[in-house]
C-alpha cells in the first residue's frame, strides 16, 4: 500500500529534454497562477477597479478625446487633437497596470506576512516555478484589464463618430510598452518584496518603483506629442528605445528576483530590521580573511598573498569584460574622431608647439605640483562614484562612467594622427603613468561592476544579503590593497614624471 | 528514513541549531522536545530543505537535502507551525490545490481529501471559508494537507497544540495507524504526555544542541534512576522504614507508605512482602510509581543547566 500511494506523489523528477522541462515547470507554476489569480478575482478590492478602469474609463477617455479633437480643431490645432488620441490609449492602458503593483505586493509580501508561504514552500516545487506562477498571478489580471480597456477604448474610436484611422505600429508600441511596465513594476516590487516582511513597509518602499514610472509615463506622454517621427509606419524611434530600455532592466530585475526568491532568502528573516553591526561585523572579517574559514591576515604579506589575491581572483570575469568595453570605448572615440563633424580645428594648424600646447589643454597635462593631489583626487573620485552608482545599478554605471575617459582618449588620439604629427608624444603623455594606472582603473571598473552585479547572481550557496557583503568585503579590500596605492603612484608619475617625458618626445623645452 | 549529522544553523551570528545528529528508522516516532526557542522548528525546516543548514547534512527518505530538495519535499508531509492557510479558498478548494501541487490525479485528490476531512471530523466544514474555521479546525485541516499525498515521512511541528482532547486523540490515532504501514514520524511537542504515548524514541533539545535521546525507559534510567516501588499498609505503622532497612534503602516513606529503587524487582518485592507480612502488616498495594516522561525531561534540563552555555552563543 505504501509503495502504491508514493507513487502517485510529485517526486520532481528531472525529465529529458528542454522542452519538456520548460512545460513542466510551466504547469507547475500555472498552478500557482491560476490559485491566485481566482484569489484576486475573489477580492472586491481588485475586482472593482478592474472593471472600472476596463469598461467605464475607456469610454471617459474616448469622450475627452472626441471633446478634445473638436475643441482644437476650432482652433486649426488638428495635430494636437489627432496625438491626444494614441496618448489617451496609453493612459487607458497604464491605469489597470498600476494595480499589478498593488497585486505583486499582496502575493509576495502579504503571504509572506500572513505566513501562508511556508507550507508552500514545503512542497516539491521549485523556487523558479514559484517564481514564475507568482509573476504571472501579478500580471495578468492587471493585464487582460488594460488590453481590454485599450480595445474598448480604440473600438469606440475607430468605429464611433470619430473615425479615426490609427498608425498600426504605433499601437503595436503602445501595447508593447504597457506590457513591460507591467513586467517592470512586478519583478521590481519583488525585489521591492524580499526587502520587508509587512505589506506597510513594502508599500512605502513601492514608491521607488512608482515615482519613476510615472515620471517615464510623462517622458513618453511629451515623446509622443512631440516626436517629429510621431506619424512614421515604423513607430516612433524614441518610444523604442525606451522599449529596449525597459527590456533591459526587466531582464535585470528578473534576475535578481529570482536569486532573491528562494526559500532561504524569505524564510532566513522574520521581522523588518537592519542588523547594520553585525552586517559591518561581517563585512570587516571578510576583509580581513585570508582562507574560507575565516581565519584574520596575521601580516601584511599575508593579507595580500591569501586575501587580495583571492578578491582578484573573483573579480576576474568582472575584469575581461571591463577591458573589453575599454578596447571598444576607445575604438569608439577613434572613430568619432574620423567623423568630419567631429574634428577639432587644432588639426589644421600644422605647428608643432601649438598642438601641444592645444592638446596640453585638452589632457589636462598638470606640470604644476598640486597637480599630483588634483590628479588623485580626480581619478579617485571618479572610480568612488562609479562604484557608488554601480551598486544600485547592477553594475551598469562602473561600464559606463569610467569608460567615458577612453572614448575620450580614443578621440584624442585620432585628432593627433589626422594631424599628422607624430604621436610618440601622445603616448608618451597617456602610457608613461598609464603603465599603472590603466590597469588600476580596470581592476577598479571590475570590482565595481562585480559588486554591483553579485545580487543578480549569487555564488552558490549564498544568500543575497551574504554575497553582497562579501562582494563588499572583496571591493574595500582591492581598493584599499591594489586601487589606493595604484593611483597614488600613478598621480606621482604623472604629476612628476609624464610631463617631463612629453617634452622629451615633443623634443622642445 | 531521515538521517541527520550534525546539522547546524547561524541566522546572522545566532547560532540556532548546532550540530544536531539525528536517526529516525522507517515506521518509528521522533519526539523531539525542548524549550521555546531551543531549534526545533528551525530543525523542521532544515530537514524540509526550506532552510539551509551553514554545515552538516542530512538524508529524508534516501534523498540527500542540499543535493535533491524537491525530492525530499515530495516525499514529506509537513505540519508548519504557522498553518497559513488562504483565509479566502475553501476547504474543498484548498486541498484541491495543494492536491495538484503534489501532482496527484483529481479523483485521487479528491477520494483522499474527502477521506482524510472524515476521520478528523471535517466533513460538513468542506464548505466552508478557511477563515471561518476555528483554531483547532485549521490545525486539523493542515495536518489533513501534511497527509494529501501519502508522504512515507511526516514531520510535524506541534500537531496537536490547539486541539480539544478528542481531536487530540484522533490525531494520536491517525498516527499510530500511520506508524504501523511504516511511516516515519518526526513530532515536535510540549506535550509530554502525548510524546511518552507516541514516541519510540525521545530526543530534547536545548540551546540548538541535542542534550538527551534515547528510548523513554532508557532516559527515565539515565536521568531519573532505577524504578521507585511503593507500599502501602492498611493501617499506620511505626519503624517499618527500620525493619527493612537491611532490604531496601527507603528513599521517601509516610504513616502508611514507604518508597524504594529498585534494581531487581523480581527477587527484592516478594522478599519485602514476605518480610512485612511476617511483620503482621497488612499490605494494601505494592506497585511501581510510574515515571513520567515530565519527571525525565524536568531532569535533563536541570541537569544541562549546570553545564555552562557554548561561549559562542550571543544574539
Ligand atoms: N528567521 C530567523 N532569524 C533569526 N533568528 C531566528 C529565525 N528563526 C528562528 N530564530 C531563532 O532561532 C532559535 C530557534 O527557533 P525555533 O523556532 O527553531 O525554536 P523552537 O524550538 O521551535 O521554539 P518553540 O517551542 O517556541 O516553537 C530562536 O532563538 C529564534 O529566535
Ligand atoms: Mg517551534
Amino acid at each position: 500500500m505504501a509503495s502504491a500511494a508514493v507513487k502517485t506523489v510529485n517526486t520532481g523528477t528531472i525529465r529529458p529534454g528542454v522542452w519538456a522541462q520548460f512545460r513542466w515547470t510551466m504547469s507547475n507554476a500555472l498552478i500557482i497562477t491560476r490559485r491566485e489569480v481566482r484569489d484576486s478575482f475573489r477580492d472586491w478590492r481588485i475586482i472593482a477597479p478592474i472593471v472600472i478602469l476596463t469598461f467605464l474609463f475607456p469610454f471617459l477617455a474616448q469622450f475627452v478625446a472626441g471633446q478634445f479633437v473638436n475643441y482644437v480643431t476650432g482652433f486649426g490645432a488638428e495635430l494636437i487633437g489627432e496625438r491626444t488620441i494614441p496618448f489617451l490609449l496609453m493612459v487607458v492602458g497604464f491605469f489597470p497596470i498600476s494595480i499589478s503593483l498593488v497585486i505583486a505586493l499582496e502575493t509576495f509580501v502579504g503571504e509572506k506576512e500572513r505566513r501562508s508561504l511556508e507550507p508552500l514552500l514545503s512542497t516539491p516545487l521549485t523556487n523558479t516555478e514559484l517564481y514564475i506562477g507568482k509573476t504571472l498571478a501579478a500580471m495578468i489580471p492587471p493585464l487582460v484589464s488594460s488590453f481590454g480597456g485599450m480595445a474598448v477604448y480604440m473600438g469606440s474610436l475607430v468605429f464611433g463618430e470619430l473615425g479615426w484611422r490609427p498608425q498600426p505600429m504605433l499601437i503595436v508600441q503602445i501595447v508593447t510598452l504597457t506590457t513591460v511596465q507591467a513586467l517592470v513594476m512586478v519583478t521590481g516590487a519583488v525585489v521591492v518584496s524580499s526587502q520587508t516582511t509587512s505589506t506597510r513597509a513594502a508599500n512605502l518602499l513601492a514608491s521607488f518603483i512608482i515615482i519613476p514610472m510615472t515620471l517615464l509615463i510623462q517622458g513618453e506622454s511629451a515623446i509622443m506629442f512631440l516626436a517629429p517621427d510621431a506619424e512614421s509606419s515604423t513607430g516612433i524611434g524614441a518610444l523604442w528605445a525606451i522599449i529596449l530600455g525597459m527590456v533591459v532592466v526587466v531582464t535585470l530585475l528578473l534576475r535578481v528576483g529570482n536569486s532573491i526568491f528562494n526559500r532561504e532568502e524569505l524564510l532566513g528573516r522574520t521581522i523588518d530590521q537592519l542588523n547594520l553591526k553585525s552586517a559591518v561585523r561581517r563585512i570587516w572579517r571578510h576583509m580581513r580573511m585570508v582562507d574560507a574559514t575565516g581565519r584574520p591576515a596575521r601580516s601584511l604579506v599575508e593579507w595580500y598573498r591569501g586575501g587580495v589575491f583571492a578578491s582578484l581572483g573573483r573579480v576576474k570575469t568582472a575584469a575581461w569584460i571591463t577591458i573589453a568595453v575599454f578596447l571598444l570605448a576607445l575604438a569608439a572615440g577613434f572613430a568619432l574622431g574620423q567623423t568630419p563633424e567631429w574634428r577639432l580645428t587644432l588639426v589644421a594648424t600644422g605647428s608643432l608647439s601649438e598642438t601641444a600646447t592645444n592638446l596640453g589643454q585638452y589632457m589636462n597635462i598638470s606640470t604644476q605640483l598640486g597637480g599630483f593631489r588634483f590628479i588623485l583626487w580626480q581619478n579617485a573620485r571618479i572610480l568612488l562614484a562609479a562604484t557608488l552608482l554601480a551598486m544600485f545599478s547592477f553594475g551598469v554605471a562602473a561600464l559606463v562612467l569610467t569608460p567615458a575617459v577612453y572614448v575620450v582618449l580614443g578621440y584624442l588620439f585620432s585628432q593627433v594622427l589626422l594631424s599628422g604629427v607624430n604621436p610618440t608624444f601622445m603616448f608618451a603623455g597617456v602610457l608613461t603613468h598609464g603603465i599603472v594606472e590603466i590597469p588600476v582603473i580596470v581592476i577598479a571598473t571590475a570590482a565595481a561592476l562585480y559588486l554591483g552585479a553579485v545580487v543578480t547572481k549569487p555564488p552558490k550557496g549564498m544568500t543575497v544579503g551574504q554575497a553582497w557583503t562579501a562582494a563588499l568585503g572583496d571591493t574595500i579590500r582591492i581598493g584599499i590593497g591594489v586601487v589606493l596605492p595604484g593611483l597614488v603612484l600613478a598621480a606621482a608619475i604623472e604629476a612628476y614624471i609624464t610631463p617631463r617625458v612629453v617634452l622629451l618626445a615633443l623634443g622642445g623645452g | 528514513m531521515i538521517e541527520a549529522y550534525e546539522l547546524t544553523k547561524v541566522f546572522d551570528d545566532f547560532l540556532a541549531v548546532d550540530r544536531v545528529s539525528l536517526s529516525i528508522p522507517a515506521g518509528s516516532v521522533l519526539a523531539l522536545l525542548g524549550p521555546n526557542g531551543a531549534g526545533k522548528t528551525t530543525t523542521v525546516r532544515m530537514l524540509t530543505c526550506i532552510l539551509a543548514p551553514n554545515s552538516g547534512r542530512a538524508t529524508v527518505a534516501g534523498y540527500d537535502i542540499i543535493e535533491q530538495p524537491e525530492r525530499v519535499r515530495a516525499q514529506v508531509g509537513v505540519l508548519t507551525e504557522q498553518h497559513g492557510l488562504y483565509e479566502r479558498m475553501k476547504a474543498v478548494e484548498y486541498l484541491d490545490f495543494f492536491g495538484r501541487v503534489y501532482r496527484l490525479e483529481a479523483a485521487e485528490r479528491r477520494r483522499r481529501a474527502l477521506n482524510l476531512m472524515e476521520r478528523f471530523g471535517l466533513t460538513n466544514a468542506l464548505d466552508k471559508r478557511l477563515g471561518e474555521y476555528s483554531k483547532g479546525m485549521k490545525q486539523k485541516l493542515a495536518l489533513v494537507r501534511a497527509m494529501l499525498h501519502n508522504p512515507p515521512v511526516l514531520l510535524l511541528d506541534e500537531p496537536t497544540s490547539a486541539m480539544d482532547p478528542h481531536s487530540a486523540k484522533l490525531v494520536r490515532d491517525a498516527i499510530i495507524e500511520l506508524q504501523r504501514d511504516e511511516r516515519t514520524f518526526l513530532i515536535t511537542t510540549h506535550n509530554l504526555t502525548e510524546a511518552q504515548q507516541l514516541a519510540d524514541k525521545i530526543a530534547i533539545i536545548r540551546s540548538g544542541r541535542i542534550i538527551a535521546s534515547g528510548a523513554f525507559e532508557e532516559l527515565a534510567r539515565q536521568f531519573v534512576g532505577d524504578p521507585v516501588m511503593e507500599l502501602r499498609t492498611a493501617a499506620p505503622f511505626n519503624g517499618l522504614v527500620k525493619d527493612v532497612s537491611d532490604l531496601v534503602t527507603v528513599e521517601s516513606s509516610g504513616d502508611d507508605w514507604i518508597r524504594y529503587r529498585t534494581t531487581d524487582p523480581y527477587s527484592i518485592n516478594p522478599a519485602l512482602l514476605r518480610r512485612v507480612t511476617g511483620l503482621g502488616v497488612d499490605v494494601v498495594t505494592l506497585a511501581p510509581v510510574s515515571q513520567t516522561l515530565e519527571d525525565v525531561y524536568l531532569q535533563v534540563v536541570k541537569e544541562d543547566e549546570g553545564v555552562p552555555a557554548n561561549g559562542e552563543r550571543g544574539g
